[in-house]
């Protein structure tokens, strides 16, 4: 008897939970497009995340390649075709059922070049077509005109659209499905109540009802908002930020490591840039590079500026990216001596506490930044007392972004820049339009109609056999050999690599934060706020 | 003189002494780092503690001064002479000049400076020195600041023109620019100074916030706006009170001008 | 008569609006960083992609071939795509522009009448050193940066609502508090004012006949003043309260060059400005008459008494 009225409690003690099973966290700025192909912003992004539907997921926990949409693939003739089998019984958001059509659909959108998709970009390694077959509705084949690096591991970023729904992008496979948006104010995300997944007891996920974005610019404010329980996670805290949380809620800030994102220096050597020859001389010269990267103290930097939550960072992959990171490449020292011998070497000389070249040149020149960011601007005035040291007077000079961007892509009216990469890619083949010389984001000296070096040459080389090989461990010997010339030669000067930083709010449940982008919520299907599970079978 | 001026006048002479004998009066550079004492809380050592670069907070104060306290007036001024004429010129004549010229205002305030500041950094050379660069800046922020004054002075000078003096004056003679220089602009003194008054903290503000838009002092030139921007981080404010310590010598320096300035304001008997 | 001026008014207002929405354009297409975009640092994109995005900026080149078209299509109530926003600029304002609205309406109406209250309150009393309390107060809000203040609002956000409204009030209180009282201390020193006080007319009579009321056009002026200020103070702090109003959209806007954004905003602030200053106009030419009148009746009451 007294069995009933406890079934009736814990019930609506359940229906109580859910009612408030909602997350809530922020985006920095109104997502620009839900077409899920044309994703290009950091809030777009989000929404995309936990509302597309992927072939093949990259875990952003364990760095591992699993199947979603997609049991099983393949990639054969080279990384030009991949067969996938698709699993059976899902379902789109508005009930109508995913099959291979829909994969073949999305491929022809994607790969449409008047749309420009970044994504579908990033498959295109050649000009031609790219053919999707249906062996049967739950098998697909799509071949390439060229082999692409990493093919796999692309289709983290396709969403799978629907051919048929008259719902157009809105029909999701994702955990989640767009239920409201306010422009300025919040994007409010619901369950998909058709979403394929379970969890190993059978129960239906996710687990959370919805999510509430909300759209908030300010990181005071959402800093906040978070102390006030308004929030349950931040998904990127910067390092003040960090400390004071961790001083007041010691276990909901998080410090997952070094991310694989890079904070970089690099000087201008484009041949026609508006600068006399003496500086452009220095610029070119890998001596003069190393020296600056010699003297800059990365260990104060990482101290200082990040308050211990980064690693002093040796080349382009971050510590983080444990099967790619050669390391044999080591950080530079710090070391003002072994910078002085270089700048010797490359026939620099100290006139009392000036430093000149061989003709006689006092070694001054500027370095801009992005305005704004406070940690750009304090690296920059360590880095002046840094080169300070060296009889260097180095010119701090900060740029609202547009103005930067210009002078780095267009004009290229500027000496040397800091700037900072956001890596979202584990695999290098993203890299390749960094470190192919002809390409428009070889920043340092963009599109050249023939490498300008022997070491470009050689990188050009190296970077063209990874991508065109499938064999993991030959592409990661090419890419090692990658390094160590950018490490030799130093067009880039890598700093630092920043910690993914984020705060998880203590009702927050099976929150793992990953470094790889999105750090918090990758798993929010099985997020649960507060409260007990509700069974849903 | 008054007292309170009197009072005034040696409290800004010691401000301005104590900028000028910086270099004495630090103990280290405005710009070196000590980065073993970062964010340090005041000491003998560090009077005003160290910011988060480990510089001398005190050191800093004392040579951002310089530059705050000379080129913000400086601005002020500019803007105050212009605001006072085309202001003081449209409520003067009156009739189609006084229509044009105060088109022309509204027509100044709603465009969007901001490029024309963006546009003037970006025709600089990127190797100019900080001092030229913050000059050039307060020097623009003056020639931008005197439309929204300029409005009120012309009200001013609309309402003294039919006043009985004037008219006499007129009356008596005396040719037009003469009334204008002689009779009209001193007696918009009272506008003026406020506007004085009111423009030299804008202007040292203004200065910080552009720098959110690289248009502010380049390091590791120190200025008062520069160090104002540590107040946006609240709970270090709470922590650490001695952060404050540009507020207070804006809010005493701008006092002090205020009673300085108060020429025409004494209280109504 | 009056509506000969109203017409001259608007035609005024009018075409200095258009002239406005030009010269902003050019101002934004001379600036550095026109015509860039952020995704051209975007390293997955193909270099077709990148001139792609290069070829679409581009078309805004030429300023005369835009305004011409951002005219026609103002004239079908079509303000123009915003590319940072992705959205029709007319969506954007009809969202954004009641928000600011509200907050600028509280704001200006908070901070001027506190200040003018003050100003009249300070005048009255009459005693040295009146004035402290205010003065200091107004010093400090002028000294304080915007951010702060806004930043204080947000913390004190769940106990006294929308913080922008606040921190707009207390940005304008200053302006309004310092030129009033200067004001109406210049005005309580014409001869007529010490005449009435001799002949015994009670305070708050001198108050507002004698002091208040000649002094009123000059402070009519600052209507026009306040609203600009306002606006220029809600940029800072719509974007550190994050409230999404118009001044929010001003700041992302210039960041990211959007020009149909950009000269929208400045033809509504233009329209805004001109509107009310034309108002503290027509006030200021019917007061000014009256006003000597006023000076003379008051005379002439001090006289009878």
């Amino acid at each position: 008897m007294l069995i009933r009225p406890a079934i009736v409690f814990l019930l609506s003690g359940a229906l109580a939970a859910s009612a408030a099973n909602e997350l809530r966290f922020c985006l920095r700025a109104d997502p620009k497009t839900f077409n899920p192909l044309l994703v290009e912003d950091e809030s777009s992004s989000a929404v995309r995340y936990l509302t597309g539907g992927v072939l093949i997921r990259l875990n952003r926990y364990t760095q591992e390649l699993e199947g979603e949409l997609a049991t099983k693939w393949k990639v054969s003739e080279n990384g030009r075709r991949i067969d996938f089998e698709l699993r059976r019984g899902v379902r789109f958001s508005d009930g109508s059922p995913f099959t291979c059509e829909d994969v073949a659909y999305t491929m022809r959108q994607l790969m449409d070049p008047a749309l420009h998709s970044p994504v579908g970009d990033a498959f295109r390694s050649a000009p031609g077509e790219v053919e999707t077959k249906c062996p049967g509705p739950s098998a697909a084949t799509v071949r390439f005109p060229a082999p692409v690096a990493a093919l796999a591991a692309q289709f983290d970023g396709v969403a799978v659209l629907s051919a048929h729904s008259p719902q157009k992008e809105s029909a999701v496979l994702g955990p989640f499905e767009l239920g409201e948006y306010k422009p300025g104010a919040y994007v409010l995300l619901r369950r998909n109540p058709n979403y394929w997944k379970r969890d190993a007891n059978g129960h239906a996920l996710p687990y959370l009802d919805s999510i509430r974005l909300e759209i908030q610019q300010n990181r005071e404010l959402e800093l906040l908002r978070f102390r006030r329980g308004e929030l349950d996670l931040i998904n990127k805290l910067d390092p003040d930020m960090y400390d004071r949380l961790s001083s007041e809620m010691p276990r909901a800030a998080v410090d997952a490591g070094p991310s694989l994102d890079w904070e970089t220096v690099f000087f201008n050597q484009v041949q026609t840039a508006p600068m006399p020859e003496y500086k452009r001389r220095w610029f070119r010269s890998s001596d003069f590079r190393r020296a600056i990267s010699e003297a800059i103290r990365r260990d104060d930097i990482v101290r200082i500026v990040y308050h211990g939550h980064a690693r002093a960072a040796a080349g382009p992959i971050s510590v983080a990216n444990r099967f790619w990171l050669n390391p044999a490449v080591k950080a530079a020292s710090g070391s003002d001596t072994a910078a002085m011998a270089l700048l010797q070497h490359a026939g620099f000389r100290r006139s009392g506490a000036t430093l000149v070249d061989s003709g006689g040149n006092k070694v001054e020149f500027s370095m801009i930044t992005n305005a704004g960011n406070k940690l750009h601007e304090r690296m920059l005035t360590l880095i002046q007392q840094d080169l300070a040291r060296l009889g260097i007077q180095l010119n701090v000079v900060v740029l609202d972004f547009p103005s930067l961007i210009e002078r780095i892509s267009r004009s290229f009216n500027y000496e040397s820049v800091l700037m900072a990469w956001t890596n979202i890619d584990l695999d290098p083949g993203a890299q390749m339009n960094i470190w192919v010389s002809s390409a428009a984001n070889h920043q340092w000296n963009p599109n050249e109609k023939a490498p300008e070096t022997a070491w470009e040459a050689e990188i050009d080389k190296l970077m063209q056999a990874q991508s065109a090989s499938q064999d993991l461990n030959k592409r990661k010997t090419y890419f090692d050999q990658v390094q160590q010339i950018v490490a030799d030669q130093a067009p880039v000067l890598f700093l630092v690599n920043p910690d993914a930083l984020s705060a998880i709010g203590p009702n927050v449940k099976n929150a793992a934060p990953a470094v790889l982008d999105p750090q918090t919520f990758w798993n929010a299907d099985r997020l649960q706020v507060g409260g007990t599970l509700v069974s849903r079978r | 003189m008054t007292g309170k001026q009197k009072f005034a006048i040696g409290v800004l002479a010691v401000v301005a002494l104590a900028s000028l004998g910086a270099a004495y009066l630090a103990p280290s550079s405005y710009s070196e780092q000590f980065r073993d004492a970062i964010s340090a809380p005041p000491s003998a050592r560090f009077w005003l503690g160290t910011d988060e670069l480990g510089r001398d907070r005190f050191a800093r104060l004392l040579y951002g001064t310089r530059v705050s306290l000379l080129l913000a007036p400086a601005a002020a001024l500019l803007s105050t002479l212009l605001a006072g004429l085309i202001g003081g010129a449209a409520g003067y004549l009156g009739g189609r000049w006084e229509r044009f010229l105060t088109t022309g205002v509204d027509l100044f305030l709603s465009l969007p400076w901001l490029f024309l500041l963006l546009a003037v950094r970006a025709l600089l050379p990127l190797n100019t020195s900080p001092v030229t660069s913050v000059a050039i800046t307060f020097l623009l922020l003056g020639c931008l600041g005197w439309a929204a004054p300029a409005r009120i002075i012309r009200a001013g000078a609309r309402t003294l023109v039919n006043s009985d003096y004037l008219v006499q004056a007129g009356a008596s003679g005396i040719s037009r620019w003469r009334l204008f220089w002689l009779h009209l602009l001193p007696n918009l003194r009272p506008i003026l100074l406020a506007q004085f008054w009111i423009s030299v903290p804008l202007f040292i503000l203004s200065e910080a916030n552009l720098g959110l838009l690289g248009l502010g002092v380049s390091e590791p030139l120190p200025s008062w706006g520069a160090m104002l921007r540590e107040l946006e981080n609240y709970s270090a404010v709470l922590q650490n009170p001695w952060i404050l310590a540009p507020v207070v010598l804006l809010v005493v320096v701008v006092g002090c001008l205020q009673l300085l300035l108060r020429t025409e304001e004494s209280a109504p008997c | 008569m009056v509506a000969a001026l109203l017409l001259r008014q608007v035609r005024r207002i009018l075409l200095t609006v258009l002239l406005g929405g030009l010269l902003g354009a050019t101002l934004v297409r001379l600036g550095p960083g026109f015509g860039v975009d952020e995704r051209e640092l975007d390293t997955r994109l193909s270099a077709g992609s990148q001139q792609a995005i290069r070829s679409e900026r581009d078309r805004d080149n030429n300023i005369a071939v835009f305004y011409f078209r951002y005219l026609a299509g103002l004239a079908r109530g079509d303000f123009g795509f915003s590319r940072s926003l992705n959205r029709p600029v007319s969506e954007l304002l009809k969202e954004r522009l009641p928000l600011t609205m509200v907050s600028l309406g509280y704001g200006v109406l908070a901070g001027a009448s506190t200040g003018l209250a003050l100003a009249l309150l300070t005048v009255w009393w009459r005693a040295p050193g009146a004035d402290l309390v205010p003065a200091v107060f107004s010093g400090l809000c002028l000294a304080a940066p915007v951010a702060v203040i806004a930043l204080v609002f947000l913390w004190l956000g769940p106990w006294i609502g929308e913080a922008s409204r606040w921190a707009i009030a207390l940005v304008v209180f200053p302006h309004v508090y310092r030129y009033s009282k200067n004001q109406l201390v210049a005005t309580s020193q014409w001869p007529h004012v010490v005449a009435a006080q001799a002949k015994g007319l009670s305070g708050w009579r001198v108050l507002w006949a004698h002091i208040f009321t000649p002094a009123a056009p000059q402070l009519a002026a600052l209507a026009g003043i306040s609203v600009s200020l306002a606006f220029g103070a809600s940029i800072p702090i719509e974007v550190i309260c994050d409230t999404p109003g118009i001044g929010q959209l001003a700041w992302r806007a210039a960041l990211d060059r959007d020009l149909p954004l950009l000269v929208t905003i400045t033809v509504l602030v233009a329209l805004m400005t001109l509107v009310v200053n034309s108002l503290a106009d027509l006030a200021l030419a019917a007061w000014n008459s009256p006003a000597r009148s006023t000076a003379e009746a008051g005379t002439a009451e001090v006289a009878s008494a």
